[in-house]
């Protein structure tokens, strides 16, 4: 269970939103909107434990989250607006990096997002939709309960944005949660949404 | 630990396929070194002088070369933002970095090392202090050098300010380590490099570690 408790947060010297509440049960979603530069990144850089919250508490069952950075990191996967793709990897390669992950598990991952047939090329030759695409895979990799996507559907077909809420919808089915922020609408049933926009400061 | 160990793999991993910033480093290690035959003439007597020196000293900036894309090249596709998430503390991921440099150019430079000082006309007795003295001090180079890469991480201007705050940092070790090459009994000179390193080893990662919490916040 995640629990957000009035977060602030200051980008420069600007104070972008303030008392952002809001309680998420497993199996929950919830979708961050707002126009640009309203705080849907930093709040999801600010769940993940990258940036400190300039106030207020983020909770985890109860205890606070960011007592143990490394800790809370271990409960979330995180895929921010930038890729982190590495060109001259393989797209099988690029999933392997952090860590050792047997073949057949990463084809799996690969499936998820219709790149298998890719798996071997080099992944400066994925087109942005794609490079998008394996970023996502890497949810598939994960054990972790909590997803925070920035933009998740940026430049994908709609084939792909499918997929997505089909792996959402599992996701939560296992009780895992999603935080996303994003423009497009997403078929999530049951899902909250915060509108930063209307707690801007 | 498994994902310590993980963290260095992948650093070998890149650097295997980027190879091109090792051999680098290293081409410019040699064909620094190799000028100044050419700017002072082939007297053996005074190449054997100032080998000691010139070794340490093209092998320090020969060690700063790769630093640039150290954390930059993570930093700017989002790969630092995962390895800050990825449940290593900070200056665990700095630390792991930080050896990954060293295997990947502290190393090679040191293994190099020898062949260009004996090109250098280095009395051959004094070869093994050398390599002696090179090994903290590429450590020293990987620790100082890691820790001023994070530091001037995102700073506008850093590939400048980089090497302006390495460079003073890495003084002290440039004195004891070519010292310790040719004073016949150099015991203090030792005991500095390893008390430095002793000194850096706790304090570049944790530094390094703060600088990229707040390069990525």
């Amino acid at each position: 269970m995640l629990e957000a408790r009035s977060l602030a947060a200051i980008r420069g010297e600007r104070l972008v939103f303030r008392d952002a509440s809001f309680l998420l049960e497993p199996g929950g979603a919830l979708l961050l909107v707002g126009p640009n530069g309203a705080g849907k990144s930093s709040l999801l850089r600010l769940l993940a434990g990258l940036t400190p919250p300039a106030a207020g508490e983020l909770l985890w069952d109860g205890e606070n989250a960011l007592d143990d950075p490394p800790l809370h990191a271990t409960r979330l996967c995180f895929v921010g607006h930038l890729d982190a793709i590495k060109p001259g990897l393989t797209v099988a390669g690029n999933l392997s990096l952090p860590r050792r992950i047997p073949p057949a598990a990463i084809v799996a991952a690969l499936e998820t997002v219709d790149l298998d047939r890719f798996a071997d090329l080099p992944a400066r030759l994925l087109s942005s939709g794609q490079r998008r695409r394996l970023a996502l895979a890497r949810l598939a990799l994960s054990p972790a309960p909590l997803w925070l996507l920035d933009e998740p559907t940026t430049g994908l077909d709609t084939a792909s944005v499918w997929r997505l809420e089909q792996r959402f919808a599992g996701h939560r089915a296992k009780g895992g949660m999603i935080v996303a922020a994003t423009h497009l609408p997403l078929d999530l049933p049951g899902t909250q949404s915060l509108d930063l926009s209307r707690i801007a400061a | 630990m498994s994902r310590f160990i993980a963290l260095i793999r992948r650093e070998l991993i890149l650097a295997m396929r980027h190879a091109g910033d090792s051999v680098a480093a290293l081409l410019f290690f040699v064909i620094a070194a190799s000028l100044f035959p050419f700017a002072l003439g082939p007297s053996p007597q005074v190449l054997a002088g100032i080998t000691p020196g010139v070794i340490w000293v093209v092998a320090l900036l020969a060690a700063l070369l790769p630093l640039n894309r150290l954390f930059g090249a993570d930093f700017e596709d989002g790969a630092l933002d995962q390895l800050m998430v990825s449940g290593l503390p900070a200056s665990a991921v700095a630390l792991g970095k930080m050896i990954g440099h060293w295997l990947t150019t502290g190393l090679p430079l040191l293994i190099i090392a020898g062949p260009v000082a004996v090109m250098l006309r280095l009395d051959p007795v004094l070869l093994p202090r050398l390599l002696l003295t090179l090994l903290p001090g590429t450590i020293l180079f990987s620790l100082v050098g890691g820790m001023s890469a994070a530091i001037t991480l995102g700073a506008r201007g850093g590939t400048v300010l980089l090497p302006l705050i390495a460079l003073p940092l890495m003084i002290p070790a440039l004195i004891f380590g070519a010292a310790g090459v040719v004073v016949p009994h150099p015991v203090a000179e030792f005991a500095m490099l390893f008390g430095l390193l002793a000194l850096f080893l706790p304090l570049a990662p944790l530094a390094a570690g703060a600088a990229l919490r707040a390069a990525v916040s």
